[in-house]
């Protein structure tokens, strides 16, 4: 290893400019002549627009543009859309109701876009938006996800029963037959919170018209700026790919909620031809609590049939996923094939079946979030091993164990393959630095302190590295999943890496300039990583998914092969040698056997220059380009275990130890990965114990601020203890799995398991907050004072 | 409409003296990054509780969110971008990049601001006062794991800084 190369804990290249206040964020972006976009939003969470009136909001001070929905229509401006085709089990296509980026008649959340009202500055935007006259029929809001299919209100004409899709996967004779066959059958309710992600940058949108060249540019704050540049293109309609540049310059976090292609990037870069001004949009907290996707939702029954010994024999689970008001862009992949493909967990399950219901709700959308669908899963499979465990008298580590994988390839009843993995070592090494042998001894110190203390292991696994193109498709995903890179070197031997992912806070600056540093031999800050911006990297699919790591860093290496080929003929040229016996190494081109060699920097000033070789053969220059696309997707997984003491007094809990050991195969740069980690892990137990998106029966959103919403703060986590395991990733070159969700998959079950252990009762729902948790402990001691 | 009333305000921001007409409800977040162009302070909430505008005033932390412009009349303001000596980095902005406390970096800038405020106040405080005082400032990347464990050597490192100041 070298100093910089993979493997290496080196500092971050891009801190420089965010420590010094230097970032370019997109609202740092400040465009001649800007104005401001302002959105008058639905107070009522069903409605029908009556009368809609915007001519004294069109003469108000300032006021540049007032559009409705109609405006949008006259300009064929189609709608937003979902890119993921779910069938139901009677093979009928999943029921996308309309989803217009302004409302067309209706609106179907609090929150839902009305009309945008554009002026000289923000205040007057916000003056003119009160003008508008709505005159609103308030029709009954549907809120319960559990309660959506029975509802007599219905959201969009083409959804009977608010059902988006009745889906399933999975043999069901043959888990019938397992359930048949049990020696004891573990059953369990569970509710997967509602959150929103909550990146620290709220989402914001420049649109730019420039009437010269016919061509739009948007920025826009971005997990992939090409598939937002394609949907907005080919979809809806604003203008021909090579007519619209997307930015997305540094991005303040995402989680999921900036995958998406909203109402409001859309609308402004729409607007800016139709006031003939720069438009600026930029959320404020609250529109982003009403209006960004939202994560989660789940109603789950789930069933464990177990065998006398504690083997698994079947798991069956019923699943009623809240899409929203409105098929967000790969919503529907979030609840179905993100989700119960991960239902095996780490065990030899020989029966799975699942079944899940997709519904319509007047809420905000619900899409992917950290970890979309494989912490619901994980959170099904943990929890129901965990209280199996209880329930048959059985060490929950042990029961474990007797049911992890062993042999890889393991195929699972749901479609996954895993490839390679070490389920034993990870929990072992997880024991060992959570210290369980000491925990007994641990509990009975705090009972001496009237506390309750619980320990809770979460034995994760997800599918990360999204995806083999031919197999989403199949799936019904609308495009590939591959990553795209390129490998410019130029004549000096400075490096510029073009690439399709995205960073919004992973540090890919750094991890891929490891790469290229390593395999080039050119120092570090040499080498620049590009990304973000439609008009210099020609195509890329964006990060999520922990993807950019296994099939962006692959597709890098796959340039660097071609840049490496290149170079060793332009090399054996310089050398008078022939091309096989060249070798490359440390930046140097050896010919075999002999101390005759040139630097990598010489070659590639010579193979711009090109004076001594011949052009007929070897083109001039030093660039090289490469598409990846993965064939599997990649298996992180480990343990966390979590330790919990609570006060029954108070009802709060301390997170008295959290441990996390993964597995995430080859790690580029572990300081960045432990950040990733940690993150992730506040993430999770931020959704076990604080936060929880709540609507009112009349669909208010009563949690859409900080003040309501609790954000896991500094003194509500402990620090973390780290372990790492490794198996290498068989399928891509690096032998990477992918860190960016583990923690927030792993992390609510681990703290549930233990809150649950702690509390000694399987009724705790996520978030247990304080006084959920009170509430619990005060009837635990009365049952315990009336036994 | 009545146009809205302007008012003349002047401070001192990172050691510039500057000077403006401003409509009387401008916060100073507001004047800081589209006045000043001086677009490393944040606004992450309407609400006073995630911290990333936080800036000196008069040598206190404060969220510049909450504060008009025009409170600031003859104030010393410090932002992030005035915190280092030219090219050397203040010890707390090293300590962040030393120990890795930041990811996507937007809650940073007041994030150190904050760290600063609490070296200054509290000069090398333990991990759990440490947490404590960073209540009004969230981040969602980090877990705070390495935000404390910057925090806790820039803290230290300001200190040292300051026996070799005593020492001179």
């Amino acid at each position: 290893m070298t100093k910089t190369g993979i493997g290496a804990s080196v500092k971050r290249k891009e801190d420089q400019r965010f420590i010094t206040g230097n970032g370019q964020y997109t609202d740092d972006v400040s465009r001649p002549g800007h104005v401001h976009a302002y959105f008058l939003r639905s107070p009522h969470a069903h409605a029908v627009i009556r009368r809609l009136d915007i001519a004294a909001a069109k003469g108000a001070p300032g006021v540049l543009g007032v559009f409705t929905g109609d405006d949008l229509a006259a300009d064929k401006i189609g709608g937003l859309i979902c890119g993921w085709m779910i069938h139901s089990k009677d093979g009928s296509a999943m029921k996308a109701g309309a989803h217009p980026a302004l409302a067309q008649g209706k609106v179907r959340y609090v929150g839902d876009h009305v009309a945008v009202v554009i002026a000289e500055t923000l205040a007057e935007a916000r003056d003119g938006a009160e003008k508008i006259i709505v005159d609103y029929e308030v029709l009954p809001a549907v809120i319960d996800t559990a309660g959506a299919q029975a509802a007599k209100t219905q959201l969009h004409d083409v959804a009977p029963r608010n059902t988006v899709f009745e889906w399933a996967i999975g043999d069901k004779a043959a888990t019938e037959a397992a359930f048949g066959a049990a020696h004891h059958v573990t059953k369990i309710d569970l509710v997967n919170n509602r959150l929103v992600p909550n990146a620290m940058e709220p989402r914001a949108a420049i649109g730019e018209y420039d009437p010269g060249q016919g061509a739009y540019t948007l920025w826009t704050t971005s997990q992939n700026p090409h598939v937002a540049r394609l949907v907005l293109s080919a979809f809806i309609g604003i203008a021909p790919e090579n007519k619209l540049r997307v930015i997305a310059p540094d991005v303040g976090g995402g989680f999921g909620s900036k995958i998406f292609i909203y109402a409001e990037e859309t609308v402004a870069v729409w607007a800016s031809k139709k006031v003939g001004r720069p438009v600026k949009w930029v959320s404020d907290r609250t529109e982003a609590f009403l209006s960004d996707a939202h994560g989660r939702d789940h109603v789950t029954h789930a069933e464990l049939a177990m065998d006398a010994k504690g083997k698994i024999l079947g798991l069956r689970v019923k699943t009623i996923a809240n899409l929203g008001a409105y098929l967000s862009t790969f919503s529907s992949s979030v609840p179905t094939y993100l989700y119960a493909t991960l239902l095996s967990g780490q065990y030899d399950i020989p029966a799975i079946y699942a079944e899940v219901d997709a519904v319509y709700t007047n809420t905000a959308p619900v899409d992917a979030y950290r970890g979309a669908g494989r912490p619901e899963a994980t959170f099904v499979v943990e929890r129901i091993i965990e209280t199996a465990a209880r329930q048959m008298g059985l060490d929950p580590a042990d029961l474990r164990k007797r049911n992890f994988v062993r042999k890889f390839p393991h195929q699972t009843p749901v479609i996954m393959m895993y490839d390679a993995g070490d389920y034993r070592a990870s929990l072992d090494k997880a024991m060992e630095i959570a210290d369980v042998k000491g925990f007994g001894k641990r509990k009975r110190e705090a009972a001496r302190r009237g506390r309750l203390r619980g320990l809770g292991y979460s034995t994760y696994i997800e599918a990360c590295g999204i995806a083999p193109s031919q197999a989403v498709g199949s799936l019904g995903a609308g495009v590939g999943l591959w990553e795209s890179a390129e490998v410019r070197v130029n004549p000096t031997g400075s490096v510029e890496v073009l690439t399709g992912s995205h960073a919004h806070g992973q540090g890919h600056e750094t991890t891929f300039a490891q790469l290229v540093s390593e395999r080039l031999g050119v120092p570090m800050e040499s080498i620049n990583i590009v990304h973000g911006d439609t008009d210099k990297v020609q195509f890329g699919m964006g990060t999520y998914g922990s993807r950019s790591g296994a099939v962006g860093m692959s597709a890098i290496v796959k340039a660097l092969d071609k840049v490496e080929a290149k170079a060793k003929k332009v090399a054996a040229h310089l050398l008078e040698a022939s091309e096989a016996d060249i070798d490359f190494k440390d930046g140097k081109f050896t010919v075999k056997g002999t101390d005759k060699s040139v630097a990598f920097a010489d070659v590639a000033l010579n193979a711009y220059v090109a004076h001594k070789f011949p052009t007929s053969e070897i083109e001039p220059g030093l660039k090289e380009g490469a598409f990846y696309d993965p064939t599997n997707f990649t298996f992180p997984a480990g343990c966390h275990i979590c330790e919990v003491e609570i006060d029954p007094e108070t009802g709060v809990t301390e997170i008295a130890n959290y441990t996390a050991v993964d597995d995430f195969g080859v790690l580029i740069n572990p300081m960045i990965v432990e950040g990733q980690v940690h993150g992730g892990i506040a993430q999770g137990i931020g959704q076990a114990l604080t936060e929880g998106a709540v609507y009112d029966a009349s669909g208010q959103l009563l949690t859409a601020s900080y003040m309501d919403y609790c954000m896991p703060r500094a003194d509500n986590l402990p620090s973390f203890k780290l372990g790492f395991t490794e198996t290498r990733c068989p399928s891509n070159p690096l032998g990477i799995k992918g860190c960016g969700e583990a923690g927030a998959i792993a992390a609510p079950a681990a703290v549930m398991n233990a809150m649950t252990d702690a509390l000694g009762t399987e009724a705790v729902t996520m978030p247990a907050t304080p006084q959920a948790v009170w509430k619990v402990a005060q009837s635990q001691q009365k049952l315990a004072a009336a036994e | 409409m009545a146009q809205t009333p302007k008012i003349a305000v002047a401070m001192t921001v990172n050691g510039q003296d500057v000077s403006a007409r401003l409509e009387a409800r401008t916060l100073l977040v507001q004047y800081l990054r589209e006045g000043l162009r001086l677009t490393g302070t944040h606004v992450g909430c309407d609400t006073s509780q995630c911290g990333a505008c936080v800036v000196h005033v008069d040598g206190k932390a404060v969220k510049s969110c909450t504060i008009l412009a025009s409170q600031c009349e003859g104030a010393q303001v410090m932002t992030i971008e005035g915190l280092a000596h030219g090219d050397k980095l203040h010890p707390m902005q090293e300590a962040f990049r030393e120990h890795h406390g930041l990811q996507c970096g937007f809650c940073t800038p007041g994030m150190i601001m904050t760290a600063v405020d609490i070296a200054q106040r509290l000069g090398t405080p333990d991990e759990h006062t440490i947490r404590e005082e960073l209540e009004g400032n969230i981040c969602r990347c980090t877990g705070y794991h390495n935000i404390v464990k910057a925090i806790d050597a820039g803290c230290q490192e300001m200190a040292k800084g300051q026996h070799r100041q005593a020492a001179e």
